[in-house]
C-alpha cells in the first residue's frame, strides 16, 4: 500500500524519499497512481510521461485546453483506450498497488467506473439500466437487486424524481436526468474510482449545479478523478487539480494552489485566460 | 447558356411586350415542362405496370377462384389429371423450406455480422462484406446447379446417413431419403439469403452509436456481453427487417428450390421427404398446363404468393423505418 | 460482488467470439466453394464448340450452346432498352420534380420497391398474360420485357438515390447563372451522378442477366437459332436448367461450362461496377 504524508505533488521510485510539501495535513491514500505513462495513438504520442497521483475519496480534476490529452488520460485508467485499435500505453498504473495491466480488465471496471461525457443511458428502463451492471456481475436475487438499485439512484441524488416511474424508458428523461442515471449506473456496481470525462458539458447550468453538489457528497465514498474544460468548475468542487497541455502533466497541485499560485508560466498562462 | 441570354435580353428590354408565342416558344426551348413530362409519363409506368399486373393475376385467376373459392387455400390435392387443385401442399411447401433456411441462415448470418461489425479490422471488414455480397449476386440457377451435383449428393453420401443414425427416431428426419428433398431446398435457400441477413445487419449493427457500447465495456461487461446484451437489442429492429428482407427472397425463390426439392405436390412430415412449393410447381407446370382450369390455379398460386411476399415486404420495410427513427 | 472475472463469463466470451469467426469463415468459404467447384467443372467442359455450335439432338454427344449465348444477348438488350430508360427517367423524376411530399411520388416510390418485391416468377405469369397469350407464340421480346420489368424497379430507385447525392450547391450554383431547372438536371446534375447510376445500371444487368424465371414462359426455348425477335429463343440460364435436371451426363457437363461461362460474366460485371462505383463517391 502506498501511503503518503501531505499533499505529495510527484512521487519518485522511492517511497521512502517522499517530499511533504505540508507536514501537518491528514494522512491521505493515493488510491490510483501513474509513472511514466505514455500513450501512442499509431505512431503519434499523445502523451508523454504522465506522473499523477489521485487521492482516495477526494477529487481530483484534469484541466487545460482542448487536445491536451486529458481525456486520453483519463481512458487509459480504466482501459477504455484499448477499444480504440492501434493504441498503445507504456508505463505503470496503479490501483491500490496492483499494476491494471496485469488486472482482468473486465473487474478493473468494475473497480473503476466511467461517466462520458454525453449521457448514454440504454434504451431500457430506468430500472434496468442501473440494475445492468449488478446482474452481469452475477447478482440475481430481486430483493438486492432492487436495494441496489434504490441506493445507486438515491446516492445519484435521482431516486426522488424517478421512485414512481422506475419501468419507465430511460430516454424520457431530459438531458440532466440522464447523466445522473448514468452516475446512478456506474455506482451500482460499487466502484473504488468514479471516472468522469466532462461529465457536463453537454446540459444546461441548472443541471450542472444539481451534478456538481451530488459529486461533493459523492466523494465521501467514491475516489473521483474528472476532466473539465471548465476551471471555474474545477475550482468549484475538486480538491486537486492536474493542468494538462500537449501530453504533458504541467503541473499538479490542490486546487487553491493551482488557481491562487500556479508554480508554473504556462499553468498561469492557462488560468488567467491568456489560452485555451 | 442559351436561356441565360434570353432572360438577360429580355429583362434589359424595359417595355418588353412578350406575345405569347414567343413565351411559349420560350419555354420549350427552356424545356422545363418536356422534362417534367417525359420524367412523370415513365414514373407513372410503373404504377401501370404494377397495376395491370395486379389486375392480370385476379383476372386470369378468375375461373379457378370461382370453382374453388377459399377452400383453394386449405385443399390438399394437387391433381392436374383431375383438374383438383389446392394450394396447401405448395404453400406448406413454401413455407417450411423458407423456415428451415432462416432457422439456418439467421443465426450464422447475424453471428458473421457480429464478427464483421465488431471485432474484425475494418480493412479486413470490408474486404469479407464485399466478398460476402458477391454470393447475392450469384443466380439462383447456378445454386441450383450447384445443389444438383454438390449439395445432393454430400447430403446422400456423408450427412443424412449420420443424421439418421444420431437423430434418426425425430419424425423431421424419419423415412427413406433419395437426396432431392426439403431439406436439400432449405440448405440451398440458407446458403442464398445469407449475404442480406449479413450485410444488413452488419451496416445496422456499425451505426449504432459507440457510447452505448463503451457504457456496457465501462460497466465491467465482456465484450461479448457487451455485443450480445447492448449493441444487438439497440439494432434489433433493423435486424429483423433484414430477417423478413431475407424471407420475403426465400418464399419467392424459383429455380435453386425447383431443382433440388423432389417436385412431390404432398405434405409430409420429415423434412427427408421431397416437396414442393408454389414457385417450383409455377416454374415446372406453367408452360405446360393442361387446360385452362391448370392455367388459372397456377395463376391462383401466383396472386397468393404475390400477396404473400407484398405483405412480408411491407413488414420489412416498416421495421426499417422505426430503427432509423429510433437511433435518431 | 466479485473482483474477479468468473470462469464462466469468461468462457462464454472467448467461445462466442471464437464463434463469429468461424460463422464468418464458413460464409466466405461457401462463396470459395462455389466459385471453385463451377470453375473447375465448367472450366473442364469448355471448349470452342459450347460458343460455336448449336444444340446436338438429344442423346448425341457434343455440340454447344452458341444460339443460347446470342439469344440471352438479344433478350439483354431489350431488357435495357426498356429498363433504363424508364428507370433513369422514372428517377429524375423522383428527385429532380417529384420530392419528398406528395402523393404521386408515394405512390412511385411505393410501387417501385413493391414490384421490386414480387417473386420473378410471378413477373413471369403476367408477362405471358400479356405478351404470349394473346399471340399464342412466345418469342424473344416477350422475355426482354419481362427482364425489362425487372430492370425497372432497381435502375429507379438507384438513379434516383445518386441524383439526391448531388449537393444542393450544384444546382443553385448554375441556376443562379440562369440556366433552367430542366438545363441544370441534363448538364450538372446527371453528369455528376454519372458514375454512380452507371454502376448501377450494371449491378441491375448483371441481375437480370441470371435470371430463369420470367423467360420459362415467355421466351420459352430453343435448340436453334431464332431468327428475328418473334420466335422462342434460347438463352443461357434456361438452358443450364434443362440441362442440369436432364438425365444426360453430357447435357450435364455443358450445364457446367455453361454455368461458369454465367457467372463468371455475372461477377466480372459486378466487380466492375462495384470498383466503379467507389471511385463515384470521392467526388
Amino acid at each position: 500500500m502506498n501511503e503518503v504524508d501531505g499533499t505529495a505533488v510527484r512521487m519518485v521510485q522511492d517511497p521512502t524519499q517522499t517530499i511533504p510539501a505540508e507536514a501537518t495535513k491528514p494522512e491521505m491514500k493515493v488510491q490510483l497512481r501513474t509513472e511514466g505513462v505514455n500513450f501512442y495513438y499509431g505512431k503519434y504520442q499523445a502523451l508523454h510521461g504522465i506522473d499523477l497521483d489521485v487521492y482516495r475519496h477526494k477529487i481530483t480534476a484534469l484541466i487545460g485546453p482542448s487536445g491536451c490529452g486529458k481525456s486520453t488520460f483519463l481512458r487509459t485508467l480504466n482501459r477504455i483506450c484499448e477499444t480504440i485499435s492501434h493504441t498503445r500505453v507504456e508505463g505503470k498504473i496503479l490501483l491500490d498497488g496492483e499494476d491494471v495491466m496485469e488486472l482482468d480488465v473486465t473487474s478493473l471496471r468494475r473497480r473503476v467506473g466511467m461517466v462520458f461525457q454525453r449521457p448514454n443511458p440504454f434504451p431500457k428502463s430506468i430500472f434496468d439500466n442501473v440494475a445492468y451492471g449488478a446482474r452481469i456481475n452475477g447478482l440475481h436475487r430481486q430483493k438486492r437487486i432492487r436495494d441496489i438499485v434504490e441506493e445507486s439512484l438515491v446516492r445519484a441524488a435521482l431516486f426522488e424524481e424517478v421512485k414512481d416511474k422506475l419501468q419507465q424508458s430511460a430516454l424520457a428523461l431530459s438531458g440532466g436526468q440522464q447523466q445522473r442515471l448514468c452516475i446512478a449506473r456506474a455506482l451500482a456496481v460499487n466502484p473504488e474510482v468514479l471516472l468522469l470525462d466532462e461529465p457536463c458539458s453537454a446540459l444546461d447550468p441548472i443541471a450542472t449545479a444539481k451534478i456538481e453538489e451530488l459529486l461533493f457528497v459523492l466523494k465521501d465514498t467514491c475516489t473521483m478523478v474528472m476532466v473539465t474544460h471548465n476551471m471555474q468548475q474545477a475550482a468549484r468542487t475538486a480538491e486537486y487539480t492536474g493542468f494538462f497541455l500537449l501530453g504533458r502533466l504541467i503541473e499538479f497541485d490542490k486546487t487553491d494552489t493551482i488557481f491562487r499560485n500556479p508554480s508554473k508560466k504556462e499553468t498561469e498562462d492557462y488560468i488567467t485566460g491568456r489560452f485555451g | 447558356m442559351r436561356g441565360a441570354n434570353d432572360t438577360l435580353a429580355s429583362m434589359a428590354t424595359s417595355q418588353a411586350v412578350v406575345r405569347p408565342a414567343n413565351r411559349f416558344f420560350r419555354r420549350v426551348r427552356e424545356g422545363n415542362e418536356i422534362a417534367y413530362t417525359i420524367t412523370v409519363i415513365c414514373a407513372a409506368s410503373i404504377l401501370l405496370v404494377t397495376v395491370l399486373l395486379v389486375f392480370q393475376l385476379w383476372n386470369n385467376s378468375g375461373i379457378a377462384r370461382h370453382k374453388f373459392g377459399w377452400s383453394f387455400i386449405g385443399s390438399q390435392t394437387w391433381d392436374p389429371v383431375n383438374e383438383d387443385f389446392g394450394a396447401l401442399p405448395l404453400a406448406f411447401g413454401t413455407l417450411v423450406s423458407s423456415a428451415l433456411a432462416l432457422l439456418i441462415a439467421v443465426p450464422s448470418g447475424l453471428m458473421a455480422a457480429i464478427f464483421l461489425a465488431e471485432l474484425a479490422p475494418p480493412k479486413a471488414s470490408d474486404v469479407l462484406t464485399f466478398l460476402i455480397e458477391l454470393l447475392a449476386a450469384v443466380p439462383s440457377v447456378i445454386y441450383g446447379l450447384l445443389g444438383i451435383f454438390l449439395l445432393v449428393p454430400i447430403l446422400k453420401d456423408h450427412v443424412v446417413p449420420v443424421l439418421k443414425s444420431t437423430l434418426g427416431w425425430l419424425p423431421i428426419f424419419s423415412g427413406p431419403f433419395y437426396g432431392y428433398s426439403m431439406l436439400a431446398a432449405g440448405l440451398v435457400l440458407a446458403i442464398m439469403i445469407i449475404p442480406f441477413i449479413v450485410s444488413v445487419s452488419r451496416e445496422v449493427l456499425l451505426a449504432v452509436p459507440v457510447e452505448q457500447r463503451e457504457a456496457a465495456l465501462g460497466l465491467g461487461a465482456t465484450r461479448w456481453e457487451a455485443t450480445w446484451q447492448i449493441v444487438i437489442p439497440y439494432a434489433s429492429r433493423g435486424i429483423y427487417g433484414s430477417i423478413f428482407l431475407a424471407l420475403a427472397r426465400a418464399l419467392g425463390e424459383t429455380m435453386a428450390v425447383t431443382m433440388v426439392i423432389g417436385n412431390n405436390p404432398k405434405i409430409a412430415m420429415s423434412l427427408l421427404a421431397p416437396g414442393y412449393s408454389i414457385a417450383a410447381v409455377i416454374a415446372n407446370e406453367f408452360s405446360e398446363a393442361s387446360s385452362a382450369m391448370h392455367a388459372a390455379s397456377l395463376t391462383e398460386l401466383g396472386l397468393v404468393l404475390f400477396a404473400i411476399t407484398v405483405i412480408i415486404n411491407g413488414a420489412a420495410r416498416l421495421m426499417m423505418l422505426t430503427t432509423a427513427e429510433h437511433a435518431k | 460482488m466479485t473482483n474477479t472475472l468468473s470462469f464462466r463469463r469468461r468462457a462464454v466470451n472467448n467461445v462466442m467470439l471464437s464463434l463469429t469467426a468461424v460463422f464468418t469463415v464458413l460464409v466466405v468459404g461457401s462463396l470459395f466453394v462455389i466459385l471453385g467447384y463451377l470453375a473447375y467443372n465448367g472450366w473442364h467442359f469448355l471448349n470452342w464448340d459450347f460458343f460455336t455450335k448449336l444444340p446436338t439432338p438429344v442423346g448425341e454427344p457434343g455440340g454447344g450452346m452458341a444460339n443460347a449465348i446470342v439469344g440471352s444477348a438479344k433478350m439483354l438488350l431489350v431488357a435495357t432498352m426498356i429498363g433504363v430508360p424508364f428507370g433513369f427517367l422514372g428517377g429524375v423524376y423522383l428527385s429532380e420534380f417529384g420530392g419528398e411530399h406528395g402523393l404521386f411520388p408515394f405512390l412511385v416510390r411505393y410501387t417501385t420497391d413493391l414490384l421490386n418485391g414480387v417473386p420473378s416468377i410471378v413477373i413471369g405469369i403476367f408477362a405471358w398474360t400479356v405478351l404470349v397469350r394473346p399471340r399464342h407464340h412466345y418469342s424473344a421480346w416477350a422475355g426482354g420485357i419481362a427482364l425489362g420489368i425487372m430492370m425497372v424497379p432497381i435502375a429507379l430507385r438507384s438513379t434516383e438515390e445518386f441524383l439526391q447525392g448531388v449537393p444542393n450547391s450544384m444546382r443553385e450554383g448554375a441556376m443562379a447563372l440562369g440556366a433552367s431547372k430542366a438545363w441544370t438536371i441534363f448538364t450538372v446534375v446527371i453528369p455528376a451522378a454519372m458514375k454512380g447510376i452507371i454502376s448501377g445500371m450494371m449491378l441491375d444487368l448483371a441481375r437480370v442477366a441470371g435470371e430463369t424465371a420470367p423467360l420459362l414462359f415467355t421466351a420459352l426455348s430453343s435448340r436453334y437459332w431464332s431468327k428475328g425477335w418473334d420466335e422462342p429463343t434460347a438463352s443461357l440460364p434456361v438452358m443450364i436448367f434443362n440441362y442440369a435436371v436432364s438425365p444426360y451426363d453430357d447435357w450435364h457437363q455443358q450445364a457446367w461450362a455453361a454455368g461458369f461461362v454465367l457467372l463468371a460474366l455475372v461477377l466480372l460485371v459486378n466487380i466492375i461496377a462495384r470498383g466503379v462505383l467507389s471511385r463515384a463517391t470521392y467526388k
